[in-house]
């Protein structure tokens, strides 16, 4: 057993942590490689595991950055699977950005079924929730063809692609995207889909725990010094307890995030198992770290001028995402039958 | 034991739904339901036409042209306004300021200040808390110092809600330091048109302006503005915050919400069947609705024995404790119901109902309330607070 990480992996841990710490944009994550990172070295990147994802993403929570990572490693993903190395590259070097445009309206967390189709190299129907697209100089699409599942490469500003798009919980953009035989291109079966969304949701799992550090961090930083009836309101035992509780969810919250790194590379059912314990956990604790970190700082927490409004909804975000404590409870349930 | 209402009491329901069916703007209850936020206009439409019928002050005692309501029949009234999702009467002045006035005014302020509380004239807003003096309210450092036949007021009040629509604020100023910090608070009556007075408004995590911070500078304020005596401001505040105690559960709005997430679940797919039928979310469902049963009629318990002539006792910080989790409980299994509709978060449009908001109208503003009901937690005495009341007036510990 051993729990420390490689030395590369804390090595691209410390550095992204100093980047984030100085504002960093697009170009500078290229330049470090966390973009490689997501992609194993067969993708043409040098991570690609559940571990690169993991250290990747805690710190991209930790700093609260709203730069659209984990839409690339997504729609990346999708596009190594389809063999289009040319535009993974790209990717990597932070030439191109994409986002993957897979959920439909009425479907909530499911995947299917689809209503999205292709015709003649054109795509026709409604995408919900993409991230980012606003920006993304790629869209990656799944529609279906001939009754199978299969993913596209959509121009977001070519005809027939109309975008509503409003800012999101987690921060970045989300749209609703209207496609109307928009132009696109073929790539290739979306069969990989599912392992990809595997690799997606460690993503969102280890953005939350990298944000619970900060606000806890936060909020103990304020129990030291927000005095009340004299004393700093760490003082009360009331608050010592919840904070104490807080701490060890967070450790829970960690260590199924350790299990489902561990576990990511494993086959389809025992992936899938640890993934949806991990996001289950991860919801649940996402909405008690928002919550009490709220509650016992008091007023000031309510004000969007304070940091902590935006990890709190982007917290309260993580358990929206990518099918909620509920659906992952009952999505393990039935793994585990 | 009869948990039945009078015959008395049924009237009077009856009456206050006729009156919300017959007078209650569609536009404005429109807005309260899809919780948009009213603007001063829509309040002071709901108010002037509760005070038609006599009700903006129906709680106030007869003399001072009340109706004397009893505790049920507020708690009826409540329950059925939230029902009917009229807007809450803004209580600053009807239900806060206007007993203290009642109660230690003279008889100058009453006359005063009370008809213009009922006709609108005034909107009050509340300068009690203060950067530094949250749950420890008594520390606030606000002065106070008299000079000749005004006070001259420095200080800075904060989470001053609806304080950008106020025309005058009721204020808990420091006017001695000797002794305990209770005994040198004074009950000042400030108009917001003074020179001196700043309003800046501060946005909250929901993205809206709904509380205020209001800074004093040099403001005078005339002698005559002062409630009772110099100095003895906390027990008027006090009294303040036990008057109200009926609403302090929140069943009506508890209720309201329960309602709404009912509609929600029977509308929202999951696996292409309704969201209520799914058993984990149906269990969710269930347990909040067991537990808002058993408030509604701890809150009768306690509405019943204010009318019985029991004395304000620590069971209204246990309501306000199990009621406001209760509310958070709703809000969170909304946001919950709605899915990835969460996501589309349009954080200034509370106010704007044009923006655009993608998904079905039940989920545009589910995380925003969320947010926002965070507060019902904190403020009013938040519920670390209640409990210490509750661990020493109850409990003797």
């Amino acid at each position: 057993m051993d729990f420390t990480h490689t030395e590369e992996r804390r090595m691209l841990a410390d550095s992204l942590r100093r980047t984030l710490e100085r504002g960093a944009d697009w170009g500078d994550l290229a330049e470090l490689g966390v973009l490689g990172a997501l992609f194993t070295e067969d993708e043409g990147g040098f991570g690609g595991h559940g571990y690169d994802i993991a250290v990747v993403f805690e710190e991209l929570g930790r700093a609260g950055c709203n730069l659209p990572v984990l839409d690339a490693g997504l729609a990346g993903g999708m596009l190594a699977d389809a063999g289009r190395a040319d535009l993974v590259e790209r990717l990597i070097a932070g030439d191109l950005k994409a986002t993957l445009a897979y959920g439909e309206p009425g479907l909530r967390y499911d995947l299917g079924p689809i209503r999205t189709a292709a015709n003649g190299g054109t795509v026709s129907g409604h995408k919900s929730f993409v991230t980012n697209a606003d920006e993304a100089g790629l869209l990656v699409v799944t529609a279906l063809e001939d009754g199978v599942v299969k993913v596209f490469g959509v121009d977001p500003r070519g005809p027939g692609v109309t975008m509503m798009t409003t800012p999101a919980l987690m921060g970045g953009t989300i749209s609703e995207v209207t496609l109307d035989r928009a132009p696109a291109e073929a790539l290739g079966p979306a069969e990989t889909l599912e392992s990809r969304l595997a690799a997606a949701t460690l993503a969102v799992c280890a953005d939350a725990i990298g944000t619970m550090d900060t606000v806890r961090d936060m909020t103990l930083d304020y129990l030291r010094t927000r005095k009340q009836f004299g004393v700093p309101i760490g003082k009360f035992q009331a608050l010592q307890h919840r904070m104490a509780d807080v701490a060890i969810e967070i450790e829970m919250a960690r260590s199924a995030v350790i299990n489902l790194s561990g576990h990511l590379d494993q086959a389809a059912p025992t992936r899938d198992r640890h993934v949806s314990a991990a996001k289950s956990l991860i919801g649940r604790t996402a909405h008690l770290v928002a919550e009490e970190a709220i509650q016992m700082h008091g007023g000031i927490a309510m004000t969007e001028e304070y940091a902590l409004a935006p990890l709190a909804r982007r917290l309260t975000a993580a358990d929206s995402r990518l099918g909620d404590e509920d659906w992952h409870l009952a999505r393990f349930i039935r793994l585990s039958a | 034991m009869d948990l039945t209402f009078t015959p008395e009491e049924n009237a009077f329901r009856d009456e206050v739904r006729a009156f919300l069916r017959d007078r209650l703007p569609a536009d404005i209850a429109a807005k309260v339901a899809a919780h948009t936020a009213l603007s001063k206009a829509d309040y002071d439409t709901w108010h002037s036409l509760l005070n038609e019928k006599g009700w903006l002050a129906g709680a106030w005692p007869r003399k001072f042209g009340g109706q004397e309501w009893s505790a049920v029949q507020k708690h009826i009234f409540e329950e059925e306004t939230a029902a009917a999702h009229a807007p809450r009467t803004v209580p600053f002045g009807v239900a806060m300021l206007a007993p203290v006035l009642q109660a230690f005014g003279s008889k100058a302020q009453q006359d005063y200040y009370l008809p213009r509380i009922l006709s609108g004239e005034d909107w009050w807003c509340q300068g009690y808390s203060e950067p530094g003096a949250g749950s420890d309210l008594a520390s606030l450092k606000t002065r106070a110092v008299r000079e000749g036949d005004h006070y001259v007021v420095n200080g800075q009040k904060t989470w001053t809600t609806l304080g950008q629509y106020a025309d005058k604020i009721f204020c808990l100023v420091r006017t001695s330091t000797e002794g305990k910090p209770q005994e040198g608070i004074s009950f000042l009556l400030i108009d917001m048109n003074t020179p001196g007075i700043e309003v800046r408004p501060i946005i909250l995590i929901d993205g809206v302006h709904e509380v205020n911070e209001v800074w004093f500078t040099d403001v005078k304020v005339p002698v005559e503005n002062l409630v009772g005596e110099e100095n003895k401001g906390w027990t008027y505040a006090k009294y303040l915050l036990t008057h109200e105690r009926t609403g302090i559960a929140g069943v009506g709005y508890a209720q309201a919400g329960l309602d709404s997430l009912k509609r929600i679940a029977r509308a929202e797919l999951q696996h292409g069947r309704p969201l209520i039928e799914d058993p984990l979310f149906a269990a969710r469902l269930a347990r909040i609705e067991i537990d808002l049963m058993a408030m509604a009629t701890f809150n009768l318990r306690t509405v019943a024995g204010a009318d019985a002539g029991a004395a304000p006792g620590a069971e209204s910080s246990m309501l306000k404790v199990k009621g406001t989790v209760i509310r958070q409980t709703i809000n969170a299994l909304a946001l919950r119901a709605i899915g990835p509709w969460a996501m589309p978060f349009v954080a200034e449009g509370l106010e704007d109902s044009n923006l655009y908001h993608p998904g079905p109208d039940y989920a545009a503003k589910a995380s925003n309330v969320y947010l926002n009901n965070r507060k019902i937690s904190i403020y009013g005495g938040s519920n670390e607070v209640q409990r210490g009341i509750i661990t020493k007036a109850i409990l003797g510990l």
